[in-house]
């Protein structure tokens, strides 16, 4: 028993320094499985509250970019609204309730955005408050950013797509062949989109959009265009270099979908899958 | 010693808050940034228990995980850096270190210049591999940590020398 006690004292820094490292291995592992980083959170009433106010000072030093944004979403949407007018509308009657939109958008001001690191996250000001949870998906005007993965009373944590662990279904908008957008971590404007089929016809330029399938995004939320590709070592899937529509390290305001629907579509896949 | 104390929690809140509102966002040639909270281990008073200046470092660190949604990556690199400070110091100020009696400000410019480079390299080294967590990223592991290694370097001895100043 003496030889125990005094060796406890003997050792007691370096028995310190293993029990906080193996709390420190345990947060870092944690980290990098997806929804388990409770505790180790930035969008708590602290840090959010500490970015928040600085982000208020931050926030004028982008309000050209951020109006010119706004003027160019503008301009896109009363465009739709001119293609919408000029059909002609008044033979048709639909039910009202057939006009219902599953999606629900929500903006939110991100107050925190990191793109240097190998796994990023993006803090933003709506919470539970605000009816925000996990897994809502994230854009901007011009593509998509993420998904939520965390939320407290008034912020919210949003998993970027620059980020190793996020994994976005998309396809090529011309043909609807789909594959995952992945992130290796070297470039903030470059996304690779893997398991695309060797069939599918793809070209420098092409388009590529959400796909829907998941059903956090819409179905043809723009995200980028085919940079450059490759087939993988097995020659059956392309690797494909997406440069992003966003521009991942200044992106402002965002607007968050909400899909009414999700837990209807989810019962009838889970009775599928039975 | 209230002094002592206070001045360490006044350079702790300040140092988190510079490192997360400023530092972090500098992004030098797109991935290269300081971590200059690793100034607040270095300054901790030489002769402090061991366990204490585990407990500190380990603090400093989870504090700035929860600010960079890190995980436990700054815990874990200001932990190894602290655990190894007393040998650091041994190595570095030789005798006079045995005697318990130097202060940071009172060594000589290339003995402290050691103890500097030592406890940020093996800082950034454990940072940016609980950060990549994979062998695959060997080479970028060893990229960032020279880098931000020198970049760190250079700031803590500018913030050194701009402190001294004052306290003449």
């Amino acid at each position: 028993m003496q030889q125990i006690v005094n060796f406890l004292i003997r050792y007691k820094n370096t028995l310190l320094f293993l029990l906080l490292l193996f709390l420190a291995i345990f947060f870092t592992v944690q980290s990098h499985s997806y929804h388990k980083s409770k505790f180790i959170n930035s969008a708590n009433f602290l840090t959010g509250g500490v970015y928040n106010w600085v982000k208020d000072i931050d926030e004028y030093f982008n309000l050209k970019e951020y109006n010119n944004r706004l003027v160019e979403e503008n301009k896109y949407l009363r465009s739709r609204l001119g293609e919408l007018n000029a059909k002609n509308l008044d033979t048709i009657y639909q039910d009202t309730s057939s006009f219902d939109n599953p999606y629900q958008f929500t903006s939110a001001k991100v107050i925190r955005n990191q793109f240097s690191h190998i796994d990023n996250y993006i803090l933003v000001d709506k919470g539970e408050k605000d009816s925000i949870h996990s897994d809502l998906g994230v854009i901007t005007s011009r593509g998509i950013v993420g998904i939520v993965e965390e939320s407290s009373r008034n912020f919210s944590r949003v998993i970027s797509i620059l980020n190793t662990n996020s994994s976005i279904s998309v396809q090529l908008k011309n043909t609807n062949h789909f594959g995952s957008l992945l992130w290796n971590g070297k470039n903030p404007n470059i996304v690779q989109l893997e398991e695309v089929p060797r069939l599918a016809p793809v070209k420098k330029g092409d388009t590529i959009t959400t796909d829907g399938r998941s059903y956090i995004f819409p179905k043809g939320i723009p995200v980028g265009v085919v940079d450059n590709f490759e087939l993988d070592v097995n020659q059956s899937y392309y690797k494909i270099n997406v440069r992003l529509f966003n521009d991942m390290t200044n992106v402002g305001y965002v607007y968050i979908i909400d899909n009414q629907n999700l837990e209807e579509l989810q019962s009838l896949e889970t009775e599928n899958n039975e | 010693m209230n002094k002592l104390v206070t001045t360490n929690i006044t350079r702790f809140i300040l140092l988190v808050l510079l490192q997360v509102l400023i530092l972090s966002n500098i992004n030098f040639l797109g991935f290269i940034n300081p971590y200059l909270y690793v100034f607040f281990i270095l300054l901790l008073p030489l002769n402090l228990d061991h366990w204490k200046v585990l407990i500190y470092s380990f603090l400093i660190g989870i504090v700035i995980d929860v600010f960079q949604d890190s995980g436990g990556i700054n815990a874990a690199a200001s932990l190894v850096a602290a655990y190894f400070r007393p040998n650091i110091l041994k190595f570095a100020f030789g005798v006079s270190y045995e005697f318990q009696t130097i202060k940071f400000y009172q060594t000589p410019f290339t003995q402290r210049l050691t103890y500097i480079l030592l406890i940020v390299f093996i800082h950034h080294f454990v940072l940016f591999s609980f950060a990549y967590f994979n062998f695959t990223y060997s080479l970028e592991i060893l990229k960032n940590t020279l880098f931000s290694g020198i970049f760190t370097v250079l700031l803590v001895v500018i913030s050194m020398i701009l402190f001294r100043r004052r306290r003449r």
